[in-house]
């Protein structure tokens, strides 16, 4: 049946199965691909996204549970306030090697700033520990948050 | 080179990334405006526009280790122009253009280091040819400033755009017999650039392999046998049919050399199964549920890690099969010694985790198959795929992209062919992408390996002995494939009594190489008897690393050289960054070192670690002292990818196994294949020591130490040895 999402403040809609993944309903219905597929079982972040600004593994969430919820992106991250420093840092320090990740990377550290504005060390860690970067480039995305967060990076 | 180095050149990496600041479309305005067909190319490399705007084939794969940025930085220092003027476009598999295209062996610098900055030097004589004759004087006359020649005698100047047209009239120069630049010149090689797709990255615009789409294309889903190469038996292919949006369901017979459990076959070609191909990828996978398939039995099925090890053990209890190399008089030697040591060290089977699954797109149509891979080796891909489809190599185009991640498992291109078999068969354009669960059971895994060793010091602290019998897996003198060892692996040639020796085991495991092949598993097992031996002679571990390199600069003939001058010299370096033997540390934790030379770079590193009661192991920090040549081409580059392998071997080395149980993978997913988090990440510390060598590649050798430097950290702090990977709490608690 058809679904109306909203997504990146865009009113859509897929006709798909009810229990297909938001995962799959973005990247192979809606075209966002920006959302990664690493794992399918919410181990990895690489599909992480917000509904109503929360961090969420799109691979885990039934499209037909979304509801009304307002579902963001990272395509959308360029016009939110928060998303666009975190993306800004992520450029400045040229965080990714491989990339696959960072789109996700990008997406958790944007939740944890929203709410977290100044993060310690601890709090990162906590808020990124579910986003693998299989290139191991967690030096700098500890640094990119602390500069987007305007904090001493090192 | 710390974070603070890179500070420093912070403008220089804005510019790289947009003039002015922060530019999120930068990468994609350029490329339009350096559109110009009517300007034919001065070479297979380079394009000039009219408007100056300088577009640079990338030649190889990128899979995050920064070649797309790093090739063309090497052609644009010598053509002489403005990084910002340059656009990156990625070549598609071309050998004649380009020759071999591939992504391993850390090669890309040493094979193109001069290479591409004599292309980009033949473009510049052209330019400045195309000027000289607009001027009516000789080419001795003309200089060059970024993107455009000088008259010197006079001054005047022409842009390179407006040059570009008259350059076809211009015969290109020997490049043998063009001047390249003094290194002080240099404005691009050595200044630290973003990666050109750095914007694609952040806004997450399409980029990557599973991200390709073509008009009308399907999504296919494959299913293999968990026994590697079992054929299928039964299939209920209408079940999943009856799934909506599920357009075909097949078996796949596959190539018989693909079922062939020798080593080198298995695994290299189509191996049988069953494709669902559907509307959607999420409906694929739901027909595939249905599938019930019965797999006929294999003569791997028994195999297992457990049967693997104690064969290994009974293989050393006995005479070795081959001795690969035998100086002077090892048993007399360890008769003869002060201190004797005697340790049998292992290491599992590894996976590459790609975090992007493997996947290709495929389409066919009149007998022409082109193909969207994210591989590393397209041209292998393509004529494996030319063979097992029974089609003309000059009928298939490989485009290359992107991969998210490489580390080895792209060098194989088992998912190319799959794509374009079911894509003929399902007669439309077809992604092909595995599950997470698919990737991890059809890897070519990193190959266990057992090694048995006897060592010797004297008195006085050198070693004098030294055995190794490697129990590893092939079949005769034939190995698997990355299970291998060279007979001048160190410390062999510095050690006047030494033997190696090799017996195999018969596997039917598809294996591969690892990022650092083979010196991923080497590096571990020999560091960390080295350490055994200088803890049994009471040296202090650098100490006796530094005396065991000897007084020579090198030793041995190319291309089997070891410049044990450079080893040293990264090992005092690592010394001093660490402040080795200063450090007053508290109980519980400990320092280790290690050095190891793979992929032409001479790397130390120094662990520093805490290891609770509990046997939870914290690294804390890692430095790390590399002496990769003459000059880093992109320092904020080569900082990753130093950092990241750091980071990737002690990943490996605290966490992860793959195990085979019934002839199966017994993992699955990052829940019972971890790797390292971010709370896990220490700090790492980079030193580059230039010295007069060519520069050399930076995608692999920073690994190998990392893992010996912990586990010789783990036995400062806490005296129990690791002889097993991965390190488990068990192995530690007091």
């Amino acid at each position: 049946m058809a679904y109306s999402l909203t997504v990146n403040g865009k009113a859509v809609s897929a006709d798909v199965d009810g229990d297909t993944p938001l995962l799959w309903v973005l990247r192979d219905t809606l075209g966002f691909v920006g959302t990664k597929y690493g794992c399918g079982v919410a181990a990895c972040g690489a599909c992480t996204v917000h509904i109503d600004g929360q961090p969420m593994r799109a691979c885990q969430i039934p499209v037909e549970s979304v509801g009304a919820a307002k579902i963001s992106t990272i395509e959308g991250m360029a016009a939110h306030p928060v998303g666009k420093k975190v993306q800004a840092a992520w450029m400045e320090l040229d965080v990714a090697q491989c990339g696959y990740c960072q789109a996700g990377q990008i997406m958790s550290a944007t939740a944890l700033l929203a709410k977290t504005p100044k993060p310690t060390d601890a709090q990162i860690d906590e808020a990124m520990n579910g986003n693998i970067c299989r290139c191991a480039t967690y030096v700098r995305i500890r640094a990119a948050i602390k500069r987007a967060s305007g904090q001493k990076e090192v | 080179m710390t974070y603070h180095d890179l500070k420093a050149n912070r403008r220089e990496i804005l510019t790289s990334v947009g003039a002015g600041g922060l530019t999120l479309a930068f990468s994609i305005a350029s490329k339009a405006e350096a559109q110009d067909d009517t300007v034919k190319p001065l070479n297979a490399y380079v394009r000039v526009a009219p408007n100056g705007k300088v577009t640079i084939t990338a030649k190889n794969p990128e899979v995050g280790q920064g070649v797309k940025t790093m090739l063309p930085m090497l052609i644009a220092e010598e053509l002489d122009v403005a990084w910002e003027d340059v656009v990156i476009e990625q070549a598609d598999s071309d050998p004649k253009a380009y020759g071999r295209q591939f992504a391993g062996g850390s090669m890309a610098t040493p094979l193109h280091w001069e290479e591409l900055r004599r292309v980009g030097a033949v473009a510049r004589a052209m330019l400045i040819q195309a000027a000289a004759t607009a001027w009516n004087c000789g080419p001795g006359d003309c200089a060059t400033v970024p993107g455009n020649v000088v008259h010197k005698p006079s001054g005047k100047k022409r842009t390179y755009g407006s040059l570009a047209m008259a350059c076809a009239n211009v015969t290109p120069p020997d490049p043998k017999s063009l001047t390249l630049k003094d290194p002080k010149t240099y404005n691009i090689i050595g200044k630290p650039k973003a990666q050109y797709d750095v914007a694609k990255i952040v806004t997450g615009e399409p980029l990557f392999g599973i991200d390709v789409r073509r008009p009308g294309m399907l999504y296919a889903t494959y299913e293999k046998a968990p026994v590697f190469a079992a054929t299928v038996a039964s299939a209920d292919l209408e079940a999943a049919k009856s799934v909506k949006g599920v357009r075909k369901a097949f078996v796949v017979e596959g190539d018989p050399k693909a079922m062939s459990p020798g080593p080198g076959n298995i695994g290299q070609g189509l191996m049988p199964g069953v494709a669902v191909v559907a509307d959607s990828w999420w409906a694929a996978r739901k027909g595939r549920d249905k599938l019930n398939i019965k797999w006929n039995d294999h003569p791997t099925s028994k195999q297992s890690s457990k049967l693997f090890a104690e064969q290994a053990k009974a293989i050393a209890a006995g005479k070795a099969q081959r001795t690969a190399r035998n100086d002077g008089d090892v048993d007399a030697a360890l008769k003869a010694s002060a201190k004797t040591v005697e340790a049998a060290y292992a290491y599992p089977f590894l996976s590459h985790a790609n975090l992007e699954p493997q996947n290709c797109t495929a389409e066919f149509k009149d007998g022409k198959l082109e193909i969207w891979a994210p591989t590393q080796n397209p041209e292998p891909g393509r004529q494996l795929t030319a063979k097992t489809l029974g089609i003309n190599p000059d009928d298939i185009t490989v485009h290359m992209i992107r991969g998210g991640g490489g580390f080895g498992r792209r060098l194989a291109n088992d998912y190319m062919v799959e794509a374009a078999w079911i894509a003929r068969e399902t007669g439309a354009p077809v992604k092909l992408l595995w599950t997470r669960e698919d990737d991890m059971a059809h890897d070519h895994y990193r190959p266990a390996g057992f090694h048995f060793f006897r060592g010797g010091v004297d008195a006085a602290g050198n070693v004098t002995a030294w055995h190794d019998h490697f129990v590893t897996f092939g079949e005769g003198t034939t190995m698997a494939p990355s299970a291998g060892m060279s007979a001048a692996e160190y410390p062999a040639r510095f050690v006047p009594n030494c033997r190696l020796e090799v017996s195999t085991m018969p596997l039917g495991v598809p294996t591969g190489p690892l990022r650092a092949p083979g010196s991923n598993a080497l590096a571990f097992v020999m560091q960390s008897f080295i350490d055994e031996l200088a803890h049994a002679a009471g040296a202090d571990p650098l100490a006796f690393q530094i005396k065991l390199l000897g007084d020579k600069p090198t030793v041995g003939e190319p291309p089997a050289a070891y410049g044990a001058a450079r080893m040293r010299g990264v090992l005092q370096a690592v010394g001093e960054m660490s402040g080795w033997g200063k450090t007053k540390l508290p109980m519980g934790e400990g320092m280790g070192v290690a050095c190891y030379y793979s992929h032409l770079g001479y790397f130390a590193e120094v662990a520093h670690v805490a290891c609770s009661p509990e046997g939870a192991v914290k690294v804390k920090k890692v430095w790390v002292a590399a002496d990769v040549g003459s000059q880093i081409i992109n320092p904020h580059g080569a900082l990753n990818q130093v950092q990241g392998s750091v980071l990737d071997g002690l990943s490996e080395a605290l966490h992860q196994a793959i195990t085979i149980e019934a002839g199966r993978v017994e993992q699955s997913n990052f829940t019972d294949y971890r790797l390292m988090r971010i709370s896990e990440a220490p700090a790492v510390e980079v030193k580059f020591l230039k010295t007069d060598f060519p520069p050399t590649g930076l995608g692999e050798p920073a690994l190998p130490p990392a893992i010996p430097a912990l586990t010789n950290a783990i036995f400062a702090a806490t005296g129990k040895r690791i002889r097993s990977l991965p390190i488990t709490p068990d192995m530690l608690k007091a």
